[in-house]
This record gives C-alpha cells, structure tokens and sequence, in this order.
C-alpha cells in the first residue's frame, strides 16, 4: 500500500507536483497515467524518498520511506532514467544493491534469471540495449522480493516481446497480491493492463477511479443509425423525446441513447434500419480530453472561460507542452 | 539498516570498476618512481652543495618527491568514488536501497578511506625505502629520530588527500567540475600560495601545505611554521573534516 497525502513539490516558482492524495492498493495493477511532464516520476521519486516534497506526506504500508528497514524488502521500482554504473556487470550492480539489504546473493541469480539476463550478466551494462537496461532495472526493482512494485514507464525501448512478458509480469505480481503502480503516458497501455487509475495533469489529481468507471464516465457513447426512412425517423425520435444529430452521409448519432430502445422504436414504427451500432470514443481520445481541460485550466483560466471545443483542440498541444 | 550491510555493499561497489585500480596504481607507481628518480639526482647533486643545504639535506623528505604528482592520482580515486554516483545515475538505486544518507555517504568513505589509507601507507614505505636506496651513503634509516613518523605520516597524508577529495565532490557531485577545481589547486595553485613571501603566511595553512610537514624529518634552520608535524596534519584533519561535513549537508538536503 502506498498512501500519497497532500504531496506537493513545487521547483521555485512552477509546481511540479499539486497537492496529490492518492492510495494505491495491493491485489491490483494501478496505472498512473499523464502526459510527458505531467510530474509522474517526480512523485515516484517521492515516494522512493528520493526527492523531499515541499509539503505533504507520503507512506509506505503506513511508515516514510526512510523508516524502512531493508527498504527493498518493502518496495521495488524501476526508474526511468538509468541508475547504474556503465562500468560495473550486470551481477556486480545488483551484487551491491543486494548487500546493502541483507539480500542473499542467490537472489541475484534468479533475478537474472526471471529478466532473461543471465547470459549477459557478467558483461558490463554500458554495451547493454535500451531494452536490456530497462530489464536491469526490472531485476534491480524484483531484487527484493518486495509486496510493493513501482514502475516507471516499464515498456519504454522494449520490443513486442518484451512489452508483452512486462504486462504479464505485471498482472501476475498482482495476481499474487502485490500493489503494483505503474506509470505512463500511454492510456492504450493502461487499458491493457491496469484496472485501476490515477490520472495526473500539470502535477494536479483529474482521476482516481477504476479502470471501467474512468471508461463509463469519460469516453462519449452513443449509437449510430442509419436508415432509408430518415425523415420519419428522425420524427418518431423526436416524439420519443430522443435527441438525435446527423453527421452526414445520411448517419444520425443518438448520444447517450440506448440501442435496444432506437430499435423497439422503429420496429413499432416499422421503420427500416440498415444501421443500428452502440458506439465509443476510444480511451485514447477521453484521456486526452481530460488532460487537456487541465492544461486549458492553467493557461487561459484568466482570459477566457473553458469550452469544450478548444479544450480539443488543445489536446495535442497540452500533449507536447505537459 | 545495518551500517555492516551497507558497508560490505560499497566494498562490492568500489572493487567491481576499473577506475579504482588504475587510479590507485597510479598513485604507487608515480610517487615511487618519481621519488626514486628524484632521489637519485639530489645524490649525485650532493657534492656541489653548500653548507646550509648539506645542513638542510632531508634524504627522508626527498624520497616522497614523488607524492606531489602522485596525489593527482589519489585525487582522481577520492573524486570518481563519490561523483561516479551522479554522473552514472547510480545514486538513485544507491539512496533507494540506502535512504539514510549519513550512512550511505560514510560508509562508502569508510571503505573507499580505507582504501586509500592502506594503499597510502604501501606508497610511502615503498617510496622511503627505495627512495633511500636511490641515496647510498646519504640515506636515512628507518629508525632514526622522526622518520618512522614522517614515513606513517606519509601513508596519512595520502589517505587525507582522498577523504579532502571525497568531501569536495560530494559537495559539487559532477566528477569534471571537482577534478577541474582540485587538481590545478594541488598541483600549482596551493604550492604558489605556500611559497611565496607574500601569501606565505596564509598558504600555509592550505590542507597540503600544512600536512605535508608531517613528511619533514630535517627543519629548514630559518623555519618559522607555526605548526609541527602532528599539528600540520591536525589542520589538514580539519580541512578534511569541513569538506565531509559540507558534502554530508548538502546531500541530506538535495533531492537525487
């Protein structure tokens, strides 16, 4: 369990990470998910005890980071920038790490072993791949055996296969119970592997839901329909009380309108329907939506009110300045 | 956490890179060689000197000529044992699997001190008495009044060079910028400041300057140091222990 409390780490004037409260919980994948600079792995490196937050508090199964003894027994993590000495094997790096926690050197082996980098461990990491490296990091973070795994964009440099063997390392961890929180810019990996999620913008809390409630709430469903009959159909829609749009090509869009009812409609009506489709904006699209009203928020709350059709447009700009 | 974990982590550390035994080959090679040499010339300059020179003539001295080249290498050893960490990233992993950070940054000095002591004290015996080999019939024995000390003092010395070296760079963490302020200060500015009449007074009182009276065994006869042997080192100490107590503070307070 990793409990986040009004954490809040501000570099001079801009705020990296605002006023964070978030549990993460053990027995599930959370994903933690905003866009490049959105303040994920400065929170990471809080909770690693790495970075002092400037106010705010954060613990791990109840106690600070410092407080832990053998911390790696508690929790891994993988960080995103490399943390090892190009100089020193694979085995010698994990070797140190082990020793400062009273791990046992078999465990350095199997570790190796676990990461698919047993051949290469008694080769200096500097000629080591992206993809290697973020295994090393991997091996570093399962050193420990820890009840707590923390992931910082893990599928970074790694290629299909290697992307595929991290979700299922990651869905297995927490199939044994462990809390696993991952982090990534990516809300078509999250679907993939997280059920639950914290989503962050500008440092700041948008989402702190399961992965199903954040698709509910936040991607527009609606039903396509198309019919010869359009006139009429739009009539008896109209008369059910059923808002209907056209959005050419002789498609009608009911938001929000359950399929099951259009159809009965027309059946009563005996209205032809060539089309009658339940429909829903991709993760990727409600995502960006959401980080992009929290970048519209700080850049223009003092000229001019949000409105949904720019806080779109903004998407891909919050995207590349977040 | 156990301090026997964490310093049984950065032995493990320092003796898996290459850059600690070339470092610390260095520094016996180069001091042992160019005290040998040096040695060799002043005995064969011996005959066409003075009288107060002959009267100054420190043979003990002379053999550890060689440090002054010698504790570049040393430097190199104090400043990449700790900046290595931030240059390399590895401080992240460090501090994760270490938070006490007083117990990271002196555990790893224990080790890497220890070290530097022990390979010190092999450079100045290996230096004296192959220096004095070099020096035939005006070479000083081991057992004669002061030269024991001077010649343990040496190995010190050396090892005080590296901890200086290990507190600066934990203060300024990038290995270029230490290397960059402490081999220039050593190697020319300190000796400049120490010599000439002007800064004398002050220069003196620089970390080497005032540790290296520890080396002496024959005073210069117009000497008018302030300090001995042992009070030199002492005022060395200090500098080492300012430099370990700045490079502490700083690392509690920053973020890594």
């Amino acid at each position: 369990m990793i409990e986040l409390e009004g954490l809040t780490k501000r570099y001079g004037e801009k705020v990296a990470v605002n006023n964070l409260s978030f549990t993460v919980r053990p027995g599930i994948v959370t994903g933690f998910l905003g866009p490049n600079g959105a303040g994920k792995s400065t929170t990471m490196r809080m909770i690693l005890g790495l970075d002092h937050p400037t106010a705010g508090d954060v613990r791990i199964d109840g106690k600070h980071y410092q407080q832990l003894k053998d911390p790696l027994t508690y929790i891994g993590a993988l960080l995103e920038a490399k943390a090892w000495h190009g100089g020193r094997t694979a085995y010698n790096h994990l070797l140190c790490l082990a020793h400062s926690n009273g791990i046992p050197r078999s465990r350095v082996r199997d570790v190796l072993e676990t990461v698919g980098l047993t051949a290469v461990a008694r080769k200096k990491t500097k000629g080591f791949s992206m993809g290697m490296g973020q295994r090393l990091g991997i091996a570093a973070a399962l050193l420990g055996d820890p009840r707590i795994l923390m992931f910082d964009e893990p599928v970074n440099g790694l290629d299909p296969e290697g992307i595929h063997w991290i979700r299922t390392l990651m869905k297995s961890l927490a199939a044994q119970g462990r809390t696993v929180f991952v982090s990534s810019h990516l809300m078509s990996e999250m679907a993939l592997t997280a059920e639950h999620l914290v989503v962050i913008g500008q440092g700041r809390l948008l989402a702190d839901t399961s992965m199903a409630d954040f698709i509910d709430r936040n991607s527009r469903s609606y039903v396509r329909v198309r019919s010869p009959q359009r006139e009429r159909l739009l009539d008896v829609l109209h008369q059910a009380g059923v808002v209907a749009v056209e959005s050419g090509d002789g498609v009608l869009e009911v938001d929000g309108g359950k399929a099951e009812q259009i159809g009965e409609l027309a059946a009563r009506h005996r209205i032809t329907l060539h089309e009658l489709s339940p429909q829903q904006a991709s993760l990727e699209e409600a995502f960006m939506q959401l980080t992009a009203e929290s970048v519209e928020y700080h850049a223009h709350s003092e000229t001019s009110p949000a409105s949904p059709e720019p806080a779109r447009q903004q998407g891909g700009d919050g995207w590349k300045r977040g | 956490m156990a301090t026997t974990q964490v310093v049984r982590s950065e032995w493990t550390k320092i003796r898996s890179v290459a850059s600690t035994v070339w470092t610390l080959s260095l520094v016996v090679v180069v001091t042992v060689a160019l005290g040998m040499l040096i040695s060799a010339l002043s005995k064969s300059e011996f005959d066409s000197m003075n009288a107060q020179d002959r009267a100054e003539f420190d043979p003990t001295f002379i053999s550890f000529a060689g440090m002054s080249l010698g504790q570049l290498a040393m430097i190199v050893f104090g400043v990449l044992v700790v900046s290595n960490e931030y240059s390399t990233g590895m401080i992240r992993s460090s501090l994760a699997a270490v938070p006490q950070r007083g117990a990271f940054l002196f555990s790893k000095i224990a080790v890497a001190g220890g070290l530097a002591l022990l390979v010190g004290l092999v450079t100045s015996f290996a230096a004296f008495f192959l220096g004095q080999a070099m020096l035939g019939s005006h070479r000083a024995e081991i057992g004669d009044p002061g030269v024991l000390r001077a010649v343990f003092g040496g190995g010190l010395y050396m090892a005080l060079i590296a901890l200086f070296s290990m507190g600066v760079a934990a203060m300024l963490r990038s290995p270029m910028l230490s290397l960059g302020i402490l081999m220039p200060f050593f190697f020319l500015i300190s000796n400049i400041l120490g010599n000439v009449d002007a800064t004398k007074k002050v220069g003196r009182f620089l970390p080497d300057q005032a540790g290296s009276k520890i080396m002496q065994v024959v005073t210069p006869i117009d000497d008018d140091t302030p300090y001995g042997p042992w009070g030199g080192l002492g005022i060395m100490g200090l500098w080492v222990l300012a430099a370990l107590v700045g490079g502490y503070v700083l690392l509690k307070k920053r973020d890594a």
